[in-house]
């Protein structure tokens, strides 16, 4: 008992060292190179497990190396505003899309390529029997949440609301894999996270759908940067994402797409 | 006396005097020196420049901005005060006492420089959470959940700090001279009586630079407080994860942050160092 | 100078009184050994001589209890406080003894005040008797007007008579004192000697001065303990060391010339053949001394009355007081004095040959072999 809990945390350890530390402050310079046939891809760290399986499926097409530099969105658009140098940019909220693109910093217009869904993230096999918003304001649930000014904590703001439900969450994640780990740390009873970290995180947890998710839908837009040094591999990449190879994968990861 | 031969003492031959070297600074050491300044202070002057001046005094009123600053400024006071609880004994022990392994403990003493602060507040959270190797027993016994606490900061703080106070300390300690606390044993102290009057006394210099160096660090603790305590406004949110979470959406107010926590800071070291320079 | 008792090396010379310090103070560390038997009586100062390394500081330390005895014995007015036969040990902070520390170790946070009351605030007395105690001493001390002062804003005479009543304020039955007066300038140390005499004479307790300077030993002690390479090598009131000293470290100490030699009526013959004339009488194993002041230099042989002539050589020339002290090489090594005039008159410098003469009435031997 006490052995797998600490191979879950251990697990989660591991996972956190590589998600939250290594990505998130990744170095775009390092990613960065943009030339050689190489093409640089900054995009949301949710789509870390769909675009490196996209990419590898683009590199033996199309025989151009594909390098992602996964990271929150906001720090991504900050990145290339700041002249990083990437070729493509995906984000997990149309307001970073914007950042970027009112900085006259992309080629043409954004469309949206998917769309995440909020679920709720309880342990493995649900042992609160949570079935509902309404269930995570019992006096004894702690409930993470992620902070208003990251995209999952907007959309779970709006959920909520939609709900009607007053949630006091016992913290305010900065990333939704933050939110997610104190669910498989056995931190909080639950979180409210989207869908594709649950499927992501299926060993250890559970995704609960819940209706008012639907009017908190996040739209996920990609776009070609004006700097891009190989905008017509750019391009591709991104009809990829769209094609049916490319919804295919995205579905599969959790994602809905359009 | 008798004999009127006894030995006299050499005359001390006096050396001349007035030629201290006054000379110029070595440009050797001069230029690194301006190099190193400039390193530390530009970065400062990058975020002064960003500085959105029009808007400051609005943004300093936010309700948010005050709370987040008491409570770091709470917080980094009582994680110093418990580092020095437990840090001061710890780095006498280092200093003072042979036992087998004492090198090993001092290299574990580091653990928490070395390691990236995001893992160390999961290290936290496996010992101290809910499902943790004490937090568990603690949940169990006294019903008391540590994370998304005010003490979980607290707590965080005083593990990133702690090995900036015990170093400071233990230097101090292994500098002071021992031969003060053998006379303070001869004159009927106890090995406490003479840790508390005459070692502690000794190395108060060594302790305040590392009291100092240790509220600063957990001042500016980030890593560790938001795996371990998370993000609440006015419980956990401090300083430097509210300028994080600005840093989200909104640069300008993330700068602004910074600088206040900055100002603070300095006037608060500034305002110490006077007061210990001119003690006596 | 007097002549006193020959003094007996390897037997104990019987304290004045009851012994109130009765030690066997053995340690062992590497290569070195320290083996002093002391015993001292209540009232009395015992001077502890020797050249560096010889053990001073070592038996000071496990008298005061920072250092533990190998073997041997310390008793204290009665208590056992180290015996490791027993296995019985007393920590420093718990025995009836004080210490003037060689740096006075004055606690440089504390006023002068609080430095003396320190000792007796941990034997008991509450903050206000401890001070008014302290107070009392340094009236005593003539430093009533320096009480608020620290350390390090005090004279080094002064720093040193806060140190002499910080130990004394514990009313110690051993008081300890290491190089007391090393630290001082020459100036400072006359008027220092002379009130540390004073004190020493108010003590009732026993007392130890750890020196290697002999004119301390000889102004404050009682009775002088000189050791080499842990060991005793003689013990005796000054009259006795002075005049007849038995090592070449004592003799230097003291300022004689000494050599060993084999008697046969008033001709000594030393080691390498050289023979002296002495005032005395003896057969065999004698040692001779005379002062530098008992050598006259001539530029030539001189005639007439001193039996003891040699041609030597001028190794060294050093301020010595008022006077110069030549040091010459020859059949046997020794220093004289001469007035800085005489030395002009010769034109003493080193490497000049000289005749070296000493009257035998000058001379004093005494035998070498104890008892």
């Amino acid at each position: 008992m006490t052995r797998t809990r600490l191979r879950t945390a251990l697990t989660a350890l591991a996972l956190l060292v590589v998600t939250g530390c290594a990505d998130d402050r990744a170095d775009p310079a390092a990613t960065g190179a943009g030339n050689g046939g190489e093409l640089t891809v900054f995009a949301a760290a949710s789509l870390r497990e769909s675009f490196t399986r996209l990419g590898q499926d683009f590199e033996a097409a199309q025989g151009v190396r594909v390098t992602f530099n996964f990271a929150g969105s906001s720090a991504l658009a900050a990145q290339i505003n700041q002249g990083a140098p990437a070729d493509v940019f995906a984000a997990a909220a149309p307001a970073n899309m914007a950042t970027v693109v009112d900085a006259g910093n992309s080629d043409g217009e954004p469309v949206t390529f998917a769309r995440n869904q909020l679920v709720i993230a309880v342990p493995r096999g649900n042992p609160d029997g949570v079935t509902a918003l309404s269930d995570l304001t019992k006096p004894d649930a702690k409930v993470a949440v992620c902070a208003e000014q990251v995209p999952c904590g907007a959309a779970a703001r709006k959920a909520l609301d939609a709900a009607g439900v007053a949630l006091t969450p016992v913290t305010l994640e900065q990333d939704v894999r933050a939110a997610l780990n104190k669910v498989r740390l056995g931190e909080v009873d639950a979180a409210l996270v989207y869908r594709t970290d649950v499927r992501a995180a299926a060993d250890d947890v559970d995704g609960i759908e819940f209706p008012e998710s639907t009017g908190a839908v996040n739209d996920y837009p990609i776009v070609v940067l004006k700097d891009a040094d190989h905008p017509a591999a750019a391009r591709a990449f991104v009809d990829h994402v769209n094609s049916d190879t490319g919804r295919a994968v995205l579905t599969a990861a959790g994602f809905q797409v359009p | 006396m008798a004999g009127g031969t006894a030995r006299a003492r050499p005359t001390p031959t006096v050396a001349p005097r007035g030629t201290r070297r006054t000379g110029r600074t070595p440009v050797a050491l001069l230029v690194p020196a301006i190099l190193g300044l400039l390193f530390l202070v530009l970065p400062l002057a990058g975020l002064l420049v960003r500085t959105p001046w029009a808007t400051l005094p609005q943004r300093l009123t936010e309700p948010g901005v005050l709370t987040a600053l008491r409570l770091s400024v709470q917080t980094a006071t009582l994680a110093t005060l418990l580092c020095l609880l437990l840090g001061v004994p710890l780095a006498w022990l280092l200093a003072r006492v042979q036992f087998p392994g004492r090198q090993l403990v001092r290299a574990l003493v580091t653990v928490p420089l070395v390691l990236p602060p995001v893992v160390g507040g999961l290290a936290l959270l496996l010992v101290f959470g809910r499902r943790g190797l004490v937090g568990s027993w603690l949940d169990s016994t006294f019903g008391v959940t540590v994370p998304f606490t005010t003490t979980a900061v607290v707590l965080a703080q005083a593990f990133v700090a702690m090995p900036f106070l015990i170093i400071a300390v233990e230097g101090a300690l292994r500098g002071a001279d021992t031969r003060y606390e053998e006379a303070a044993a001869t004159l009927g102290a106890g090995r406490w009586t003479t840790f508390t009057h005459v070692t502690l006394p000794l190395v108060a210099p060594g302790i305040a630079a590392g009291a100092v160096l240790g509220w600063a660090r957990a001042l500016g603790e980030f890593g560790a407080t938001i795996t371990f305590a998370g993000n609440y406004p006015g419980r956990t949110q401090t300083m430097p994860v509210a300028v994080y979470l600005a840093l989200e959406t909104d640069l300008e107010a993330a700068i602004v942050l910074s600088l206040i926590l900055l100002t603070v800071s300095v006037v608060i070291l500034a305002g110490l160092r006077d007061r210990w320079a001119s003690a006596p | 100078m007097t002549t006193g008792r020959p003094a007996s090396l390897g037997q104990s010379v019987p304290a004045a009184g009851p012994r109130l310090l009765d030690a066997h103070l053995v340690v062992d560390r590497d290569s070195f050994r320290l083996d002093l038997p002391l015993t001292i009586a209540p009232g009395e100062v015992v001077a502890l001589l020797g050249p560096n390394g010889a053990g001073k500081t070592t038996a000071l330390r496990t008298l005061a209890g920072l250092l533990p005895l190998s073997a041997g014995h310390l008793t204290l007015a009665g208590r056992d406080l180290d015996h490791p036969v027993r296995r019985t040990w007393t920590p420093p902070e718990r025995r009836p003894i004080g210490v003037v520390f060689q740096d006075y170790l004055l606690f440089p946070h504390l006023s002068a005040l609080d430095n003396v009351a320190f000792g007796p605030r941990r034997h008991g007395l509450d903050r206000r008797q401890a001070r008014d105690l302290a107070a009392d001493w340094l009236t005593r001390m003539g430093l009533a007007e320096h009480a608020r002062r620290k350390p390090r804003e005090l004279s080094g005479g002064q720093a040193q008579r806060v140190a002499l009543a910080r130990a004394l304020a514990v009313e110690p039955a051993l008081l300890l004192l290491d190089e007391p007066l090393a630290a001082l300038d020459a100036r400072t140390r006359l008027d220092t000697r002379a009130q540390l005499q004073r004190h020493l004479a108010a003590h009732a307790g026993a007392a130890l001065l750890v020196t290697h300077d002999p004119l301390d030993a000889l102004v404050l002690a009682d009775r002088l303990v000189v050791i080499e390479h842990g060991r005793v090598v003689q013990e005796g009131d000054a009259a006795t060391i002075t005049a007849r000293p038995r090592t070449d470290y004592v003799a230097r100490l003291v300022g004689l010339n000494l050599y060993r030699g084999y008697a046969d009526g008033h001709r000594v013959r030393l080691g390498d053949g050289f023979e002296l004339t002495t005032g005395d009488h003896h057969e065999g194993e004698v040692f001779v001394a005379f002062p530098p002041s008992a050598v006259a230099l001539h530029p030539r042989r001189p005639d007439g009355s001193p039996r003891n002539t040699w041609p030597a050589t001028i190794t060294g020339i050093q301020q010595h007081g008022d006077n110069l002290r030549i040091q010459l090489v020859g059949p046997i090594e020794v220093a004289a004095d001469v007035t800085p005039a005489a030395a002009t008159q010769l034109r003493l410098a080193p490497g000049q040959p000289v005749w070296a003469a000493v009257k035998a009435a000058e001379t004093r031997a005494y035998p070498a072999a104890p008892g």
